[in-house]
């Protein structure tokens, strides 16, 4: 089965490429999530990450974080290779990587404040009055400057992944990555959002990793696409070429129902399931 | 009859495996220790936390054990009118064996459980994995000030558990059953030796400290990160601390009492 239709993957160079994955393949159990990936992440860019729910988008951005350690392949972020790095490597490197996680994370028991301070304390020995200002600065950019004082159960969900945000970027990394950074955004939160990253992305040339199903929002800002499907890239470009790609590919930009994207999670039929013959 | 094997042999490797997972926590969080102790607020924070939540259970109990000690020891002494013994019997029985066992078991329960339970939970909703990706390692900057402060807390609150209990068996022998008062305490003064029995007792505290919050930390940090795992691991770590708990005390006493 001929599932790289549109595997033009644009094979960069180390000095083009922020992040390069080559042939990774990941299990989980039995279950395959990655089989023999490769995805390369331009350096500067905003590169989007797509596909069905399920698909392995997280874990993606795990082995870029150097959470998830792949089986196979080769794994390098900004010139360092993740494969067998020591732990203390490890968090050299997470130094420039910043990460929005889908829950948010944030630290329960520390104030909004305190959680985007978090990162500057912990890296570095800037006086209180600095990182003071530095956290209203990265709270003000979010639209919460307002809000420094609540605790995270105080907060609505998507007021929550915005304080992430903050502190996600209070170090000033060099890679972004954002785990559906839109969940749970009313649509004008979603605009600002939508501009802050790539404004991000411009002014600090930073790297930019954005997973979301928000198919136009995401196209909209996104240099490069990824449309990841049952552990292969099924399909990379720019949106546009998407747009005009494979049917699979058209299917998913233009989020039709029938296609040959499936809705449901691989099992037996439903008649099989339900007539209990699954077992025989 | 193989499907019995099979299941003890899969319990048996899973408890060799976790074991070895733990031995491996404790190295790793030892190691992060020189950096906790350059941020001694950290540490207290986790002594005030575990300290404070068990305070009163570890004076009430201590309390009604010296009580107990106070009316029983008076019992069998008067049989052979050596009552004004009293204060010895209770002291060298809080300070050697009960108030480090009790309070241990205490704190098991109370402070050890909600140690998991907080890890557990900071697993679950992915609060360590974010410190990960942030540069921080978790077992420095979480688990090793926890550790840390439970080791610190226990020998505390062993102690304060033995005062209490001294006094609870003064208020029994002296105040209600009209042991002298003087004799009570002078008789402590004179048989209770600083090293074989104070120093003793705090060494087994400091042990049961470690071995508690080290199971404590373990369960949360190795928890499955869902409400059914986060239940499971805090009931075991009250299981496993208070077995625990009890066998070394055994082992220390026979290394120590002998
Ligand atoms: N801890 C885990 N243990 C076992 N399987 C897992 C685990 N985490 C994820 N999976 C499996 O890995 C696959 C990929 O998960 P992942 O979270 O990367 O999906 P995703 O693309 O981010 O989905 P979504 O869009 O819903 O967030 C899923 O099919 C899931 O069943
Ligand atoms: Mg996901």
């Amino acid at each position: 089965m001929s599932k790289a239709v549109d595997r033009n993957s644009p094979a960069l160079s180390a000095r083009e490429a922020a992040v390069r994955i080559q042939g990774v393949t990941f299990r989980r159990g039995e279950r395959v999530i990655f089989e023999d990936v490769d995805v390369h992440i331009p350096r500067g860019k905003v590169t989007a990450i797509m596909g069905p729910s399920g698909c392995g988008k997280t874990t993606l951005l795990g082995v870029i974080g150097g959470s998830v350690r792949p089986e196979a392949g080769s794994v390098d972020v900004l010139g360092h290779s993740l494969v067998g790095l020591s732990r203390a490597g490890l968090m050299r490197v997470r130094r420039s990587i910043g990460m929005l996680f889908q829950s948010g994370a944030l630290f329960t028991d520390l104030s909004v404040f305190d959680n985007v301070a978090f990162p500057l304390r912990e890296h570095t020995r800037l006086p209180e009055e600095l990182i003071r200002d530095l956290v209203l600065m990265k709270l003000e950019a979010v639209g919460l400057r307002g809000a420094h004082t609540l605790m995270p159960s105080q907060l609505s969900g998507g007021m929550g992944r915005r304080v992430a945000l903050a502190r996600a970027i209070a170090l000033d990394p060099t890679i972004m990555l954002y785990d559906e950074p839109f969940t749970g955004q009313d649509p004008i939160s979603m605009g600002v959002l939508l501009r802050l990253i790539r404004l991000l992305n411009d002014v600090l040339g930073l790297t930019t990793v954005v997973v979301s199903h928000d198919i136009h929002e995401t196209a909209s800002i996104a240099d490069y696409i990824y449309l990841l499907d049952r552990g292969h890239v099924a399909a990379c470009g720019t949106p546009e070429e998407l747009r005009q790609g494979s049917a699979w590919a058209r299917q998913f930009m233009n989020a039709e129902p029938d296609g040959p994207v499936p809705f449901h999670y691989g099992g037996p039929s439903i008649a099989a399931d339900l007539l209990g013959l699954a077992e025989a | 009859m193989t499907e019995i094997l099979h299941a003890l042999g899969r319990t048996g490797i899973g408890a060799f495996e976790s074991l070895g997972r733990s031995a491996l926590l404790f190295l790793y969080t030892w190691r992060g220790m020189g950096e906790v102790l350059t941020r001694p607020r950290l540490v207290l924070q986790q002594v005030y936390a575990t300290g404070v939540l068990s305070l009163v259970i570890i004076s009430v109990s201590g309390l009604f054990v010296g009580m107990v000690l106070g009316l029983q020891g008076y019992n069998t002494l008067v049989g052979f009118g050596a009552e004004e013994q009293l204060g010895v019997m209770v002291a060298l029985s809080l300070v050697r064996e009960l108030g480090p066992v009790v309070s241990a078991l205490l704190f098991a329960g109370r402070a050890g459980s909600a140690l998991t339970a907080e890890i557990g939970l900071m697993k679950a909703t992915e609060q360590l994995a974010a410190m990960e990706m942030m540069a921080v390692d978790p077992l420095h900057r979480v688990i090793a000030p926890r550790l840390l402060g439970g080791i610190i807390a226990l020998p505390l609150l062993a102690s304060i558990f033995n005062t209490v209990g001294v006094w609870g068996g003064w208020l029994v022998g002296v105040g209600l059953l009209g042991v002298h008062d003087g004799s009570y305490w002078a008789h402590i003064e004179t048989t209770v030796d600083l090293r074989d029995d104070v120093v003793n007792g705090l060494i087994k505290s400091v042990v049961f400290g470690v071995a508690v919050t080290w199971i404590a930390v373990f369960e949360g940090y190795d928890t499955v990160p869902t409400s059914e795992g986060i239940s499971r691991s805090t009931t075991r770590t009250v299981v496993h601390a208070s077995l625990a708990i009890l066998a070394l005390d055994f082992l220390l006493t026979a290394l120590m009492f002998d």
